[in-house]
């Protein structure tokens, strides 16, 4: 039985929710206790999402505690800093190069950090970086929307499940005429990502 | 079969498996998939109702007829049903009815964090309280069983977090229930005083036999460990003190209303240390302590917001009940820029408030997607209090001699929800106030339900749409006018009229929803030799628009930038731009066009 904890975060319409829901799925595949939580805001689109996923012998919270997960899926790199201390000491982050502004950088005085910065802060707490180009190679691909794909396909890399769960999940939660783009990016996802 | 559901699915599902047969409802988070979900079941009569207070009066005379009945709300609902909770504890029902009440600690999306449980026992009803979603399923189940065996409506409680929290299912088959057949009987039916008196006596009656049956109740359950330390809870706390407690001894409630003093008393007698673990009030704490019962609770965790494995980890860490610390890091990651809630791009609600702020008019507001005009950078509204508040506040406002205008802003749905009544009393008594009514042909917030001014039912009928012009001119209001929000010039001139009148006065605005209309034009674009950043469209606060890496030079400050996917069309930047740097996106085909709104 696989143990663990799992924290995916975005903006809000990034798919985190989907892409939570199939993880939770794949562990339903694998025969674990599972919970899922997500927590967001009033935004219809735009806000801060996180959502928590666990599989176990037995779970009780819904939450991961704060510094008990062991893969923290991050859409964003902004969403990623915002949640780190989710991540237990040496925990994996599995992390998309994306930015995606805050309004209120715009009408006020707020700034986005630099990326040197958020690296550096990453590093202090997980003992492992995965960076993802997901967004670039989902446009690669003809289809923005399979980014969440890559990024699953970047996580299946880390966990001792049949990838052929991870593909019956994600077939069976996206259309028909998208499931080759999806598993496409799912495998450069699996194949392709690397360590910083 | 097993199958990953949210606590509000597994409500649906039970209330189908169990044999309901009319369900109600009002959308509002958390409670709305509940309702959203029955509807799937064609088995079931679904309704969103106007409001809470309709919602559970239909529910009510369904379990008179003899058919199970749902009502679910969510926590500040019920303040508007409280009226028909009361009477029906009263009057009891006939076939089972569940009434759903779905708290919002942490404030999600609600105006307070009032913990429901009280209303258990000020109705004098019992409460049942899930922790995740098979109990939430088992426990529609046993409500309406409790419910026909006591003669009571019964509460069941949910949380944001067990109504959205997924966890597996045990799924079965319908069991339909049988109908019990209304009888003719005002004394238990009519609450006029001379019936009514004789009803109370069973309603106390009724509530010693509750308390007695809790002794027993197979949904709260006594866990022993350790018996140094004894911890009471239910809902979602009880899983996070699972997880931070994994030796103790539990009572775990699931009839958190009415109490057994048995089993408590024979709980505490095991353990060493009694302590509470809930959310929001001491309520169970409070009425162990009247038991005479040493006890611990909101000495040691907190009142307020929701709770989370931490906060409870970290309490029970500083009030010495485990050795072991939470995990905290000392990171310098500085002021990060939040992702407050931002009208979506293109929302006509952004019309409305750009204008009331350059109008500087006070703005009496309620709630809705269009509660966001308070946020920066539009700052429009200064109160907001509940559901159909504003036309009240704003029409007292008057009456209090406020030094300058103010206006109310209600929403379509709001406004058939609690506005009507708030309209009527401004006819009737000509106090000069002006109400726009923002009107997005939906319920958006909560995830664009539909309303009586819609149509749209929550099982895809499309009925009659009540017209709102028509409902306020019926009513007497002579100062009448209809705009388009995105009619700027033509918005401001009839808001001036309605103002200018001293008379009740009505402005409809349409306001269109992004998410059920597409507007006529492809995305806008920044001319960039024209803008030099003076930041105007910045300041309407739409999400679409950013903050250029070219730079203006003689100022020294960013140009405007226009995110091609983010844009929707609408226009606003357009109107507000001094130097006409904004360029008009080209006409859609009319084929790619939903609902077109110019």
């Amino acid at each position: 039985m696989i143990t663990a904890n799992f924290l995916l975060a975005g903006v809000g319409g990034q798919g985190t929710l989907l892409a939570s829901d199939i993880v939770a799925e794949v562990g339903l595949c694998i025969g674990a206790d599972v919970k899922k939580s997500d927590v967001h805001g009033m935004s219809q689109r735009g806000g801060a999402v996180t959502s928590h996923v666990r599989w176990g012998e037995r779970v009780a919270s819904p939450l991961c505690e704060k510094g008990a997960v062991d893969y923290f899926v991050a859409q964003e790199m902004l969403e990623a800093l915002r949640w780190i201390e989710f991540v237990r000491p040496g925990g994996t982050l599995l992390l998309s190069d994306q930015r995606i502004v805050p309004v209120s950088t715009v009408y006020g005085t707020d700034q986005y950090p630099p990326d040197n910065h958020m690296i550096l802060t990453f590093k202090q707490v997980a003992g492992k970086v995965v960076m993802i180009e997901a967004q670039k190679t989902a446009e690669e691909l003809g289809n923005p929307r399979v980014a969440n794909s890559v990024l699953l396909g970047a996580l299946s890399a880390q966990l001792a499940v049949p990838e052929a769960d991870w593909l019956a999940v994600i077939e069976s939660r996206v259309p028909q005429k998208h499931v080759e783009v999806n598993r496409q990016a799912f495998f450069i996802g699996r194949e392709r990502s690397h360590l910083i | 079969m097993r199958q990953l559901l949210s606590g509000n699915e597994a409500i649906a599902r039970g209330a189908w498996e169990s044999g309901v047969d009319v369900a109600t409802a009002y959308p509002g988070t958390p409670s709305t998939e509940i309702l959203e979900n029955v509807a799937h079941y064609a088995d079931i009569y679904a309704e969103w109702s106007a409001n809470e207070k309709v919602a559970l009066d239909l529910a009510i005379g369904a379990a008179y007829a003899g058919k199970r009945a749902m009502a679910a709300m969510k926590h500040v609902g019920l303040n508007v049903a409280s009226e028909s909770l009361f009477y029906s504890s009263y009057t009891g029902v006939n076939a089972g009815l569940v009434i759903i009440t779905a708290d919002d600690p942490g404030l999600h999306s609600s105006q307070n964090e009032q913990d429901n449980r009280h209303y258990a026992r000020f109705a004098k009803v019992p409460m049942l309280e899930p922790s995740d979603s098979q109990e939430a399923k088992e426990m529609v189940g046993a409500a309406l069983d409790l419910s026909e065996q006591f003669d009571t409506p019964v509460l069941l409680r949910t949380t944001t977090r067990t109504s959205h929290a997924k966890s597996i299912v045990e799924v079965g088959d319908r069991r339909p229930a049988s109908r019990r057949p209304y009888q003719k009987n005002p004394q238990k039916f009519v609450m006029i005083p001379g019936f009514a008196k004789h009803r109370h006596p069973v309603v106390e009656e009724r509530m010693v036999n509750l308390a007695e049956y809790a002794y027993a109740c197979p949904l709260n359950r006594i866990e022993l460990g350790d018996p140094s330390l004894g911890i009471v809870s239910s809902g979602p706390s009880y899983q996070y003190a699972r997880e931070v407690f994994p030796d103790a001894s539990f009572l775990k409630l699931g009839l958190v209303w009415p109490l057994s003093k048995k089993l408590i008393a024979e709980f505490a007698a095991k353990v060493k240390r009694l302590v509470v673990v809930e959310e929001l009030d001491p309520f169970f704490e409070e009425n162990i302590r009247m038991l005479g019962l040493p006890v611990e609770g909101k000495n040691i965790f907190p009142m307020v917001d929701e709770f989370t494995p931490e906060v409870v980890h970290h309490a029970a860490y500083t009030a010495g009940l485990i050795g072991q610390p939470p995990v905290e890091y000392v990171l310098a990651k500085g002021a990060l820029p939040n992702r407050p809630p931002v009208l979506c791009a293109g929302c006509g609600h952004r019309d409305v408030f750009w204008l009331l702020h350059k109008m500087k008019l006070t703005v009496n507001s309620d709630i809705g997607c269009y509660a966001l005009g308070v946020m920066p950078p539009l700052n429009a509204t200064d109160t907001i209090g509940c559901m159909g508040a504003s036309i009240g506040v704003a029409s007292g406002m008057r009456r209090g001699e406020l030094k300058g205008p103010n206006v109310a802003v209600i929403g379509d749905s709001t406004f058939f929800h609690s506005g009507l009544s708030a309209l009527a009393s401004v006819v009737y008594n000509q106090t000069p106030v002006t109400t726009i009514i923002v009107d997005n042909r939906t319920t958006g917030m909560t995830g664009h339900q539909g309303n009586p001014g819609s149509g749209l039912t929550v099982q895809r009928d499309m009925h009659l749409r009540v017209d709102i012009e028509a409902v306020v001119r019926g009513m007497g209001v002579e100062e009448v006018a209809t705009v388009e929000s995105r009619d700027l010039d033509g918005f401001e001139a009839a808001v001036r009229r309605a103002i200018e009148s001293h008379k009740p006065a009505v402005v409809i605005a349409k306001t269109p929803c992004v998410f059920v209309t597409s507007y006529a034009r492809e995305a806008f674009q920044v001319v960039e030799e024209e803008c030099n950043g003076c930041t105007l469209c910045f300041r309407i606060g739409c999400p679409a628009i950013h903050k250029s890496d070219v730079m203006d030079e003689q100022h020294n400050r960013p140009k405007a930038w226009i995110d091609p996917l983010a844009c929707v069309g609408c226009g606003l930047c357009f109107d507000v731009c001094a130097r006409q740097a904004i360029l008009e996106g080209a006409l859609k085909a009319q084929s790619t066009l939903t609902t077109q709104i110019a």
